[in-house]
């Protein structure tokens, strides 16, 4: 069982996609990760070495924030705009979306489940 | 799309100047300004801008945390009228944190 990150990997996956378990790890990062390392791209997670999980586990602890770390900086990113009062700031405190699209309609991502008028959506999208 | 590296940060003129004869004179005062699309350079840290909003002038005092942001971002433009029952959601809300 291949472990990278505290996270198992999807054992039945291709190298490349299985990578793309690990939060911060994309599709275009897992290629450069394969392609560094120099695993066959077509192989399964499963059929690794153990030599060639821990090259990966080690290329992605120098190169890569992934996971906790990662998720930590975006939320002290929001936390800054949240302190520091910009509108930004405010539109993610509020739970609506935050670069300028419409809430006429839409923005479910943000605002969460549907409810009907005069419930305040806002809260709602803080699960 | 973003600004132009080549260009630099975009800091209203008038401003600048009125806050570099600020520093000189080593005085503290709320300079009024329509100038909501300009870049808060690092100069300004410590002032406190008075920013126009379409209405009244909002007072923002700049910290070192806001440069590079634009002073229009500190001035909201619209009041969020509160749909009725939400005060209670608000609170628990501010309880959460």
């Amino acid at each position: 069982m291949a472990r990278i990150a505290g996270i198992d990997l999807p054992p039945n996956k291709k190298v490349e996609y299985g990578l793309t378990a690990i939060f911060g790890i994309g599709l275009t990062a897992a290629k450069a990760i394969v392609a560094e390392v120099g695993v066959d791209p077509s192989k399964k997670i499963k059929d690794l070495t153990d030599e060639e999980v821990t090259k990966i586990r080690k290329l992605i602890e120098a190169k890569y924030k992934v996971e906790g770390a990662l998720r930590a900086e975006i939320a002290t990113d929001i936390k800054r705009l949240i302190d520091i009062g910009s509108y930004r700031g405010t539109r993610h405190k509020i739970g609506l979306p935050v670069r300028g699209q419409r809430t006429r309609t839409n923005a479910r991502t943000r605002k969460g489940k549907k409810k009907t008028v005069a419930v305040y959506k806002g809260v709602v999208a803080k699960k | 799309m973003s600004r132009s590296l080549k260009k630099g940060p975009y800091v209203d003129n008038k401003l600048m100047k009125k806050i570099t004869t600020l520093i000189d004179s080593g005085e503290k005062k709320i300079i009024k300004t329509w100038a909501r699309n300009s870049m808060i350079p690092p100069e300004f840290v410590g002032f406190t801008i008075a920013v126009h909003n379409g209405n009244r002038f909002i007072p923002v005092y700049i910290t070192e945390r806001m440069v590079g942001h634009k002073l229009g971002e500190f001035a909201p433009t619209r009041t969020f009228r509160v749909h009725s029952g939400t005060r209670k959601a608000e609170k628990e809300r501010e309880f959460e944190k």
